[in-house]
């Protein structure tokens, strides 16, 4: 029997949804009738319109997808400028005080404490420069990631931002795939570094080349049903198929009408196609996809770039992220900064907007590890871009433990994380780079926060994972986090092994501080990888060497954090929510 | 009065008629042999996959994971509240709950 969603979904999505976004908007929150809440919060997905979790009713996070996370010039400053309009909570955030935009490990952005009643001309403002919320959640083609440097690299093999977008272009919108039965997540590739992330993405195209008709042709080898949720990661499967630039977009056409009339509708939980290639199989695969979903022969795989893998990889030679100033093929520089646990306040980032637009093209890119990238810098500009004071924050050059920090959205608004994260993320950062020595050679070192097991931050790829759990202390239940380690992509990717567990959130940066400290005594040579290092030990040898204890590390977020509307409120019981709230933030009575 | 019941956002709530009204990454106390050996059980409940009714009783199925022991597993049948003059009730996760045994009512 089709789940709740899918009725749903038969009923009306896609397109259709808009002009019941506007009639609700026009009209107030209160329009929305009581036993429709569900089905039209599952739809307002489909156009980034994701409702904030229980004590923030009638707010939302909207979600803005460029393809490739490409930015061009005043798209970036009209982001912020809508921030500042109208992404403003009734409490702050003592961080990252109250307007902000959130950069999302798929090169997306993010604003929270969205109105409904706002939303019409955020729309249409987002219009006005080519931006749209279309497909960045629901069940459909979600944003298009890959090379965030796309045509400006010296490491690019074939253009992976013409295909980001001609099939952002095709794929949105487009009525027969409006309708998939789940998310649907693709990456491009096209340098050779890897740093599309394909192996973590239901459809990868990666850089390649093939013989054919005596001639070689570049173009992207094919791989289908990787992604890290519910405990079930997947690298993608290679199904042997090479496309040329020119059959990209059949392909994948052929590949999401596959998982459309083939994926689980009776159970999300079984929907992503994942796990129809756990069932089938790569060679069953591309049996069906050839004999049912495309009309031409499909070539074989060419010969792939994977063995100059740099990004996220240890210690492989080339760059592991976009961080720093990197010269263009055209003599023009882009500049890669950093942004820590992805947030950007509002006067920061007009300030980053004045700069890109001051010392470069005004293009501002989103990267995959929540960074933004300031692309055609000429050579004599970039002095004086650096010694801007914004910069001293979003640096080209900070320490390791910022540059490697991922965290997803954390029980600050979202449903499903079990543990804060962002502010978390940040004081552990600051506390490790004030505390800990990095062992001699290690330039790079990925500690990814994510709050659940939905795996938004990626925690599985990372070398110091870390995963929204809970234990007991002292007798109470505390907000605590699962360790991994050795986690990272490259040519052979490799998820973290759990080596701890339900550690409490406090002892972490203490339990960090011990594995690296051991990790330096216990390693073969300064040459020795993290990864390698945790790749030729067994688990038990490893849990002897995390050694979780409290430090000076003060954490404020011990308590549950999900059982408050907001959790920096300073009266922060549910009970003492605003919401739900008119559009001029009037908290609504309830019935009760 | 019929009751609407489903699961919500990725297994994130147990919505009762279009309300959120459980959510996981609460800590539920479980009496012994209903998730494992541990007596009490602390459980984390992790994702919601179906609920249903039983009687008056709202019960969930879900995964999770004892704080003690850390056995992870799916629990079915948890009784996760009440129907009283057709208002939902929830129980609280700190009283210790066991599991019903019948398999009436279910909504995947």
């Amino acid at each position: 029997m089709p789940s709740d969603v899918e009725q749903w979904k038969d009923e009306l999505y896609g397109t259709d949804i808009r002009a019941e976004i506007e009639r609700f908007a026009e009209e107030g929150w209160d329009a929305i009738p009581d036993d429709e809440h569900d089905a039209w919060f599952e739809r307002f997905k489909w156009y980034g319109l994701y409702h904030q979790r229980a004590g923030q009713e009638s707010y939302f996070m909207m979600r803005i997808g460029p393809p490739g996370g490409v930015l061009e010039p005043g798209q970036f400053r009209e982001i912020v400028e809508i921030a500042d309009d109208f992404s403003r909570g009734p409490a702050e955030n003592p961080v990252f005080g109250n307007g902000w935009i959130d950069v999302t490990t798929r090169q997306a952005i993010q604003l929270h404490w969205i109105r409904l009643e706002d939303v019409p001309e955020i729309f249409d403002r987002l219009e006005s420069v080519g931006l749209s919320t279309v497909q960045a959640c629901g069940d459909s083609w979600r944003n298009i990631v890959g090379c965030p440097v796309a045509g400006k690299d010296k490491h690019e093999h074939v253009d992976a931002d013409a295909l980001a977008t001609e099939l952002h272009d095709t794929f949105k919108r487009n009525e027969a795939h409006s309708n998939l039965p789940r998310k649907w997540k693709v990456s491009v590739t096209g340098c050779d570094e890897g740093c599309g992330q394909g192996d973590i993405n239901d459809l990868a195209f990666e850089p390649a080349e093939k013989e054919i008709d005596g001639e070689t042709v570049t173009g992207y080898n094919i791989r289908v049903g990787g992604g890290l949720s519910r405990n079930e990661p997947r690298f993608a499967r290679d199904i042997d198929v090479f496309a040329t630039p020119e059959q990209a977009v059949d392909v994948a056409g052929g590949i999401s009408a596959l998982f459309r009339d083939n994926g689980d509708r009776e159970n999300r939980y079984n929907a992503r196609i994942k796990f129809l290639m756990d069932e089938w199989g790569p060679e069953k695969f591309r049996e069906t996809l050839q004999e049912e979903f495309v009309d031409f022969e499909l070539h074989t795989a060419g010969e792939d770039l994977r063995e100059s893998y740099s990004y996220n990889a240890g210690e492989a030679d080339g760059k592991h992220d976009h961080v720093g100033v990197h010269e263009q093929p055209d003599g023009n520089y882009y500049v890669g900064l950093n942004v820590l646990v992805g947030r950007i306040g509002v006067d920061e980032a007009y300030d980053l907007a004045d700069a890109a637009d001051e010392y470069g093209s005004g293009e501002v890119r989103l990267t995959q590890r929540q960074n933004i990238v300031f692309t055609d810098v000429p050579e004599e500009n970039v002095d004086d871009l650096r010694s801007e004071d914004v910069l001293e924050h979003y640096s080209p050059d900070p320490h390791p433990f910022q540059r490697g920090s991922i965290a997803c959205t954390g029980t600050e608004f979202c449903s499903l994380s079990i543990v804060e994260t962002k502010n978390r993320q940040v004081r552990y950062a600051r506390w490790l780079v004030d505390n800990v020595e990095l062992p001699d050679g290690v330039e790079n070192f990925h500690v990814h926060l994510s709050g659940c097991t939905a795996s938004c931050a990626q925690p599985q790829i990372a070398d110091v994972s870390l995963r929204g759990m809970k234990t007991r202390k002292d007798g109470e239940p505390v907000e605590a986090l699962d360790i991994g380690l050795g986690g990272g992509l490259g040519e052979d990717p490799q998820f973290a092994a759990w080596i701890a567990e339900r550690v409490p959130a406090d002892e972490v940066p203490g339990a960090i501080a011990n594995l690296l400290e051991n990790f330096e005594e216990a390693r073969d040579s300064e040459a020795q990888s993290f990864r390698e290092f945790v790749a030729e030990r067994e688990d038990e040898e490893l849990a002897d060497l995390i050694e979780p204890e409290e430090t000076d590390y003060d954490d404020p977020f011990m308590h549950n954090t999900k059982r408050t509307w907001y959790p920096y409120a300073e009266e922060d019981d549910l009970d003492e929510s605003p919401a739900p709230a008119q559009a001029d933030g009037t908290p609504i009575p309830s019935d009760d | 009065m019929a009751i609407a019941l489903r699961t919500l956002d990725d297994g994130a709530w147990i919505s009762v008629d279009d309300s959120r009204r459980v959510s996981v990454s609460d800590v539920w106390t479980l009496s012994r042999g209903v998730f494992c050996e541990c007596e009490p059980a602390y459980v984390l409940l992790e994702g919601f996959f179906g609920t249903g009714v039983d009687g008056s009783v709202v019960v969930a199925d879900a995964v999770g994971q004892c704080l003690e022991c850390g056995t992870r597993d799916s629990i079915d049948r948890l009784p996760v509240g009440r129907i009283v003059d057709g208002e939902f009730k929830p129980y609280s996760p700190e009283a210790v709950q066991s599991t019903l045994e019948s398999d009436a009512g279910r909504q995947a």
